[in-house]
């Protein structure tokens, strides 16, 4: 079949766009990526996280190999030691590595549990409704009103410096905001037709939960996500800092942090290097949290 | 508006009970006691010490206790200071927490309107988006971060004021400012942000442009009609930015060594002295409460279509 002479480049276009239809996740992904900031930070979040995975394998010295004749040396190529040794003589770049590296995963761990906890709860309230959702709610209005991060200390006081305490401690303490965010999703989603249909088919009401109202929420439980990880990486370095953190020989940012800072007039460096680190991390996750908003919630544009 | 600020103040009762129990609770749930560290005590002497605290009794007994203690404002003696009172504690820490978080506040508030007025006013110029990456990087450097790199650069290299730990107990400007400083940043940066956004939208909405219209000069558009609909969404948010400034007024005080009650906190809660964790959380968990309710009812004096019922 012959196709008409195209004669003018508009009829091109009407054509093409007649055969690629674009969904609405093609049309966020394109808004995405024309956003430098945010695929900047993408790339740059990429390498950090490879070599916050492999960096600490491959490089000549061990995380937690002390070196005792090197005890605070400045940076220097000599001995493979680009950002220096720190108090206990260990080398500075492979400790930041693995800082990062822990640090990484205890925005992604934590995330997840205050991920899993805020979908279900604010799903269940919205789609149940009436005085379930009222309890529901008024439990997280009551967890909102305290000062959650004295009991973050506690709880690292109690149970000791553990780390599956420290994801889930502070993932239970971000779900609530997520809970808020879904539960509102709901309630407008739990009218639509195609749940009718589902419950007309006898689907239970999990199963209504997790395989119809879960899935479209995706959009602003994304954006929300990549702007609660740079917050629980936060979390984390606050507790690190006060001493609460991760137990030595590991490290993550905050606690690097916290021993340039108590060494900072001699050895500069052991503040520098992790600060700007952290400060990176943070960026790239919030440029990217942004980016991913604008993208996909169109109210922002 | 009374009944309604009755109305929260009743329910912050359950929110204050809960809170004191999972405060207390927790804080007896954990290993080891405050008289672990001493030396080496006879077991009578210990039991005796345990008694005259009532440490003996059963939990449920002692947690009421310390209820009814609080009912009359009775905080109880500290365990590992035995010559001070809690209240005595808390006593001398709070002006200094109060004076760093209300400064921080003021300031915060002073330099975040100014600062996203102004790239509101300049919506998608050059101004607008330096101010906006400013407040990006105040928003992701954690003040533990700021903290020890401004007292290295301000104190250490260029020797203008004394950096951490000096003149402790004492509260000058010099040892303050920092501090302030520091524990504002965020807020700043919170602040400008919020305010930029409802600002762009005020200035594109209908009363604006009437007021223009009728002939009004720009500056009495912005402060009679448009500043006031601006920080509208400031108000609700002094409510978040208190228990943000209380949280952040904890690591800033370790930061710099300033002897105020978040310091305390820490290392109470480290050597198991129960009465001085329990008097921080209450004090603060109340302040934020109150602070939130004040907010709300701020809210509804200046925006006319609020109403509490």
């Amino acid at each position: 079949m012959s196709l008409p002479p195209l004669h003018s480049p508009n009829a091109a276009v009407m054509e093409k766009s007649a055969v690629i239809g674009r969904s609405l996740w093609a049309d966020a992904r394109a808004r995405l990526f024309r956003n430098k900031a945010a695929v900047i930070s993408m790339y740059v979040l990429a390498f950090l996280v490879i070599i916050a995975i492999f960096g600490p394998l491959l490089w000549v010295h061990k995380f937690d190999k002390i070196y005792i004749d090197r005890v605070l040396n400045p940076p220097s190529w000599s001995d493979m030691h680009p950002f220096g040794n720190d108090p206990q003589g260990r080398d500075l770049f492979v400790r930041l590595l693995y800082g990062l590296r822990i640090s990484l995963a205890v925005g992604v761990v934590a995330t997840t549990v205050s991920l899993t906890i805020g979908v279900l709860w604010g799903a269940t309230a919205g789609y149940l409704g009436g005085k379930i959702d009222q309890i529901m709610m008024r439990i997280v209005d009551i967890l909102y009103a305290l000062p959650f991060i004295f009991f973050v200390i506690i709880l690292m006081v109690v149970f000791g410096r553990n780390i599956f305490l420290i994801f889930l401690a502070i993932g239970a303490v971000e779900w609530l905001t997520m809970a808020r965010i879904v539960r509102g999703q709901t309630l407008s989603l739990r009218k639509k037709e195609y749940i009718e249909a589902a419950q007309a088919a006898g689907l239970s009401t999990f199963d209504i939960i997790t395989k119809h109202i879960v899935p479209n929420l995706l959009g602003p439980v994304v954006v929300y996500v990549t702007l609660t990880i740079p917050a629980v990486i936060l979390q984390e370095s606050l507790l690190s800092f006060l001493g609460l953190g991760v137990q030595e020989p590991m490290t993550s940012l905050g606690n690097l942090i916290s021993i340039g800072a108590k060494e900072m007039e001699i050895a500069p460096w052991l503040l520098i290097f992790p600060a700007a680190a952290m400060m990176i991390t943070l960026f790239c996750l919030n440029f990217i949290g942004d980016g991913l908003r604008d993208a996909i919630d169109p109210k922002d544009r | 508006m009374l009944s309604f600020s009755i109305k929260r103040l009743l329910v912050a009762i359950p929110t204050m009970l809960i809170i004191i129990a999972m405060a207390f609770f927790l804080m007896r749930a954990a290993p080891g006691s405050p008289f672990d560290s001493e030396r080496a005590m006879s077991a009578e002497i210990r039991q005796l010490i345990i008694e005259h605290y009532g440490f003996d009794k059963p939990l449920f007994v002692q947690f009421l206790d310390y209820l009814k203690g609080l009912f009359i404002l009775d905080l109880g003696p500290s365990l590992v200071y035995k010559d001070q009172s809690v209240a005595e504690i808390i006593g001398s820490g709070f002006p200094v927490s109060i004076v760093l978080g209300f400064s921080a506040l003021t300031l915060a508030i002073f330099i975040g309107v100014p600062l996203g007025l102004t790239a509101a006013l300049n919506h998608n110029q050059t101004t607008d988006y330096s101010i906006m990456a400013i407040a990006m990087a105040g928003i992701c450097i954690p003040t533990f971060v700021t903290g020890p790199l401004l007292s290295l650069v301000v104190g250490v290299y260029l020797g203008w004021l004394p950096t951490a730990g000096l003149d402790l107990g004492k509260m000058t400007i010099d040892t303050m400012l920092l501090p302030v400083i520091t524990l504002s940043l965020p807020q700043i940066a919170i602040i400008s942000r919020l305010v930029r956004a409802s600002a762009i939208e005020v200035l594109n909405s209908n009363f604006v442009r009437t007021a223009r219209a009728k002939g009004l000069p720009e500056i009495a558009v912005l402060t009679r009609h448009a500043l006031r609909a601006s920080i509208l969404p400031l108000v609700s948010y002094i409510g978040p930015a208190c228990a943000a400034l209380i949280t952040g007024s904890v690591v800033i005080e370790n930061v710099f060594q300033l002897p105020g009650i978040g310091r305390n906190f820490v290392t109470s809660a480290l050597q198991r002295d129960y009465p001085v964790v329990m008097a921080v959380v209450v004090l603060y968990a109340s302040l934020i409460i109150i602070l939130n309710l004040i907010a709300d009812l701020l809210y509804a004096v200046l925006d006319p279509k609020v109403t509490y019922e």
